[in-house]
């Protein structure tokens, strides 16, 4: 038990120092633009399907399984909306989505570093005098915190508008109750804590990922393993910080 | 000149290279052979900064490699062309942008002037019809030569080549060996090529060095290889029949 922790908190030291090596011996602006803008290409244009459909339906099914646990006619519609909105934005859109873009992106991520460390193409920029940590990973992650926060947004709006389209196709909730209830009482802080959840957790996938893919070692099988341990590292670390996030900004 | 002065290297218990000295001279290909799993990679790593040395020092044309500070190991690394065992070809970018890379990342020249240089290294190499093809497209041979064009575009004053010609077919090796050699001497570089084919030692072999169980054993030249009188040598040497029979004659 003592060396599992031992080897932890090694890993998370190497991490850190992982970390630190971002921002040292940087590339010229014009490399990392260019880097970045392609990433972001990358990794918003390629999630935004899954992240639509996603989301369309997790608002769908979160409306009727809401509206199924009414059970009180005491209870007014526009409760229906008003709990699938506070759902939505406090954590399906911005946690739900992360685990889901963990699997997507971190994966690609931690795969593609993988697959250029076992093939010589990392030994290849070091030899050349770039610092790879910062060439390769760094536009990663400044793309991830750009294009997350804005695939959370859209992700809202399609569970929002999901639960619309089910209450107006089934009778469940009137377009107008629906409206009313995502309208009624609203904090806007609810946003700036999903977007700040979003950042952080866009960062943590990003990186986790590309640290593990990045010290892969051996052959296909382990560039695999270090996909797989990149998702579930990811989504742990995820899961953890969502809850430190709630406790310290919504926290009594 | 690159001199290596008692490198040794350890992973855990193994130990892979045990106090290696050697020089290494400009303009001609110096070789350094040995069986498979006897540290030459290790020692090419060790040369070039991939892997720091448990002891030892590097030193390219005087300037202490592996004691210096961050700058002057990013200087010389830059000054650097390496030819990896599999090409290690940047797979998101075809040819052209594979060889053009280390220029886009390392110098302020105009995009003409990157493209000229490009395109005389593909010629050079014999590929001056192949920049728009993906490293996928490209046979073995092909991807070695793609990767020499890329050590050799920034004008390095060192080239490495780790096993430049495994994989390959006899004539191709061949070409590839004779490419190696007359890069060195045209661009008077100081050439480090790890191997262990028995053609390209009696081909390219100007100055050899023999490493068995990661110490150096022998050193000398592919005159002199055949008569070296060291055992772990000759085994090597005349592992083969066609190497035995010239022995026998």
């Amino acid at each position: 038990m003592q060396g599992f922790y031992c080897s932890m908190i090694q890993e998370i030291g190497k991490y850190f120092i992982f970390i630190g090596h971002l921002f040292t011996n940087r590339e010229s602006f014009k490399t990392y633009y260019k880097l970045v803008l392609e990433e972001s290409i990358s990794i918003g244009i390629g999630s935004l399907f899954l992240v639509a459909l996603v989301s369309t339906f997790m608002g769908a099914v979160t409306t009727v399984q809401t509206a199924f646990n009414m059970v009180s006619p005491l209870i007014p519609d526009y409760v229906i909306s008003q709990v699938v909105r506070e759902t939505t934005v406090l954590e399906l859109a911005p946690t739900i989505i992360a685990v889901i873009y963990a699997g997507k992106v971190g994966s690609s991520m931690a795969g593609g570093l993988g697959t250029m460390r076992i093939t010589e193409q990392i030994d290849a920029l070091e030899v050349m005098g770039i610092n790879s940590i910062s060439y390769l990973v760094l536009p990663k992650i400044i793309a991830s915190m750009l294009m997350y926060p804005m695939l959370v947004i859209i992700a809202g709006v399609c569970a929002l508008g999901g639960g619309y389209v089910v209450g107006l196709v089934t009778s469940i909730i009137s377009p107008g109750d629906y409206v009313y209830g995502i309208r009624y009482s609203f904090n806007e802080f609810t946003i700036t804590f999903a977007l700040i959840k979003s950042v952080v957790f866009a960062f943590l996938v990003a990186s986790i990922s590309s640290y593990k893919g990045y010290y892969t070692q051996g052959g296909a099988l382990e560039v695999g393993i270090s996909s797989t341990q990149a998702v579930t590292n990811s989504v742990i670390a995820v899961l953890v910080s969502d809850y430190l996030l709630a406790q310290l900004l919504l926290g009594q | 000149m690159i001199e290596v002065q008692h490198i040794s290297k350890s992973f855990g218990d193994r130990t892979i290279l045990k106090d290696v000295s050697g020089v290494f001279e400009k303009g001609k290909p110096n070789l350094i052979i040995g069986a498979s799993g006897t540290g030459k990679s290790v020692l090419l790593k060790c040369i070039v900064g991939l892997v720091k040395p448990d002891d030892g020092h590097i030193f390219y044309d005087k300037r202490n490699f592996s004691e210096g500070d961050r700058d002057t190991k990013i200087e010389i690394r830059r000054e650097i062309g390496m030819l990896f065992q599999g090409g290690a070809l940047f797979d998101s970018k075809n040819v052209e942008q594979n060889v053009r890379f280390p220029l886009d990342i390392l110098t302020p020249m105009s995009y003409e002037e990157k493209m000229d240089r490009v395109n005389f290294c593909l010629k050079r190499v014999g590929l001056e019809n192949a920049n728009k093809k993906m490293p996928s497209e490209l046979s073995g041979g092909m991807k070695k030569r793609v990767g020499i064009a890329r050590a050799i575009v920034n004008n390095p004053n060192y080239l490495f080549c780790d096993e430049p010609n495994s994989g390959l077919d006899p004539q191709t090796s061949i070409l590839i060996d004779e490419l190696i050699d007359d890069l060195s001497e045209e661009f008077k570089m100081t050439t480090i090529v790890v191997t262990h084919d028995m053609n390209s030692v009696m081909g390219i072999g100007e100055r050899i060095l023999f490493i068995y169980k990661g110490q150096k054993l022998w050193e000398g030249t592919k005159d002199t290889i055949t008569h070296s009188g060291v055992k772990e040598l000759d085994d090597f040497v005349f592992a083969n029949k066609v190497m035995r029979s010239l022995r026998t004659k």
